[in-house]
């Protein structure tokens, strides 16, 4: 089982200009684990000082808030593509 | 690189980390992420930025040029905003306010809603940046404001919306020409793909990698409601909450104002208006959160349907910080506040301006707001837009022969229909 996941251009600094990667990671904590192992300097970047992802980033799975799908238990299916994005908003 | 509007300097800066990152289009923060904001030399504005100097200054939103983020060069062409603050007499009865009053940018110009302000100055930083292209995601009103003043400026718009808007916020930025695209989806996964596309295109995004600036058109609200006040803050404010970033800088202004010394210190308390189809920032305020669950939106005030606004984590905290609250109301009490403002002060404002008024007046019957104290109600948009919202409210009524005779009988049919409604309903 593998999910696609694809970062935004200013993150590509810390994944030497890789904008997707493939994981095997089974939920988001386990992504955030592999992403610790794989890419390091992304990893500090994406988390705070208490090792959490920070508030300012979303995670989409498949075009869906990943929070409504159950945030951290939410289990990948095969195929999966997840996306992080920081959250920035229009409107008023 | 680093301009400067007549006196003031400014450059971005992110609020959670502290650093600067001069001028360019870039929204995040590239360390912590956080929205990055504009700050200023405020200190330098000190003898520039006075009462007197802003009076003698034109009757729109340029009049206040030297705290606004305008590239060294940019000459004001349209005369937006400065609407009118009316004191809402009647309305004020009604719902029991004394001293009440409405800011109206439902006829704010050009594009009869408060996006003309934000639109404006970020459109003077996509020039300033060489950008040829600009857009934006949108719930309508900004996809209407960037249409008409991109063209204006001779740049190409390109604008996105979720496929559900409303007909005439579609047709209003069409009618200028520009390219717009709707999205199957609603205005998170609009505003998303907006992301990704600033990622990937040389594109000036007036609400993404032009933000920061975009935002600070919001202050005009801010120093107009001092400013026609007599230059005094207002006791509070009540301000309809989408994405989150106008509460938060009216506030801005106001702090500006007070550390300037054109008014005198208050504590002004800030209450923001959302539609309880959508309501992630007023549902934080009554937890008592400074971080906000997303929701699904489903509501009539489309231009107020933002499941998951940004800005909403600070306008929640600033909010509680004030003292102030929030509060949501029913699609059906929208439309009773549509009616409500435009049958007292004759204002026809859009759902959203609906969500305030209704808002404002529960946060009188709650007694959050006392009868006395001077508040200012924000209607940010025009009801021309959304008369859909209005659909089955009004019937075409038969049409009447021209003869006084005819008319006389009309009359009294129809005052007997609203005598026999009143009866029915226990009136005498």
């Amino acid at each position: 089982m593998a999910v696609k996941v694809t970062l935004p251009t200013a993150f590509t600094r810390h994944t030497d200009g890789r904008k997707q990667f493939d994981s095997t990671a089974q939920n988001l904590p386990a992504l955030l684990s592999d992403i610790d192992q794989t890419f390091p300097a992304l990893s500090t970047q994406i988390k705070d000082e208490d090792g959490k992802l920070r508030r300012f980033i979303n995670i989409y799975v498949n075009d869906e808030d990943i929070r409504f799908l159950g945030g951290e238990t939410y289990a990948f299916q095969d195929g999966d593509e997840i996306m992080l994005i920081p959250s920035i908003a229009g409107g008023r | 690189m680093s301009y400067s509007c007549k006196s003031t300097a400014y450059e971005l800066k992110c609020n959670e980390c502290g650093k600067s990152f001069g001028n360019q289009p870039l929204s995040a923060c590239p360390d912590c992420l956080a929205p990055l904001e504009v700050a200023y030399d405020l200190d330098s504005a000190r003898g520039v930025f006075t009462r007197e100097a802003i009076e003698k200054g034109p009757a729109n939103i340029w009049r206040y040029a030297d705290l606004l983020p305008l590239p060294r060069g940019f000459e004001p062409d349209l005369p937006v905003g400065f609407t009118p603050l009316v004191r809402a007499k009647n309305l004020g009865k009604r719902i029991g306010a004394n001293q009440l009053y409405v800011k109206n940018d439902a006829v704010c110009f050009p594009t009869l809603s408060f996006k003309d302000r934000v639109v404006s100055v970020a459109l003077a930083n996509a020039q300033g940046f060489g950008f040829e292209t600009v857009g934006c995601s949108s719930t309508g009103n900004l996809a209407n404001s960037v249409s008409a003043q991109a063209v204006r400026l001779g740049l190409k718009a390109c604008v996105l919306v979720p496929a559900d808007l409303e007909p005439a916020k579609i047709l209003n930025s069409q009618v200028y020409g520009a390219r717009l695209i709707r999205i199957d989806g609603n205005y998170d996964h609009v505003n998303r793909l907006c992301t990704l596309i600033a990622d990937e295109y040389n594109w000036g995004f007036v609400n993404v990698n032009l933000r920061p600036y975009y935002a600070e058109g919001s202050k005009t609200v801010g120093y107009e409601i001092a400013e026609q006040l007599g230059w005094r803050l207002p006791d509070n404010v009540v301000v309809p909450m989408a994405g989150g970033s106008l509460i938060r800088k009216i506030r801005k202004a106001f702090q500006e104002l007070i550390y300037l010394g054109l008014v005198e210190e208050k504590h002004v308390r800030f209450f923001g208006a959302q539609a309880t189809g959508c309501s992630p920032i007023s549902h934080a305020v009554k937890q008592g959160w400074d971080y906000i669950e997303p929701q699904r939106p489903n509501t009539i005030a489309r231009s107020l349907a933002i499941g998951n606004p940004a800005d909403g984590p600070a306008a929640a905290k600033m909010i509680q910080q004030t003292g102030g609250w929030a509060e949501d109301v029913s699609d059906v009490e929208i439309v009773s506040g549509i009616q409500e403002l435009a049958e007292t002060e004759g204002i026809f404002t859009e759902t959203a301006g609906g969500v305030t008024t209704a808002v404002t007046a529960r946060l009188y019957a709650h007694g959050r707001i006392s009868p006395d104290e001077i508040t200012v109600s924000c209607i940010t948009g025009n009801g021309l837009k959304t008369t859909d919202a209005l659909a089955g409210h009004y019937q075409q009524e038969r049409a009447v022969r021209p003869r006084l005779a005819d008319f006389d009988a009309y009359l009294r049919e129809l005052d007997g229909i609203a005598e026999h409604a009143l009866a029915t309903a226990g009136g005498n």
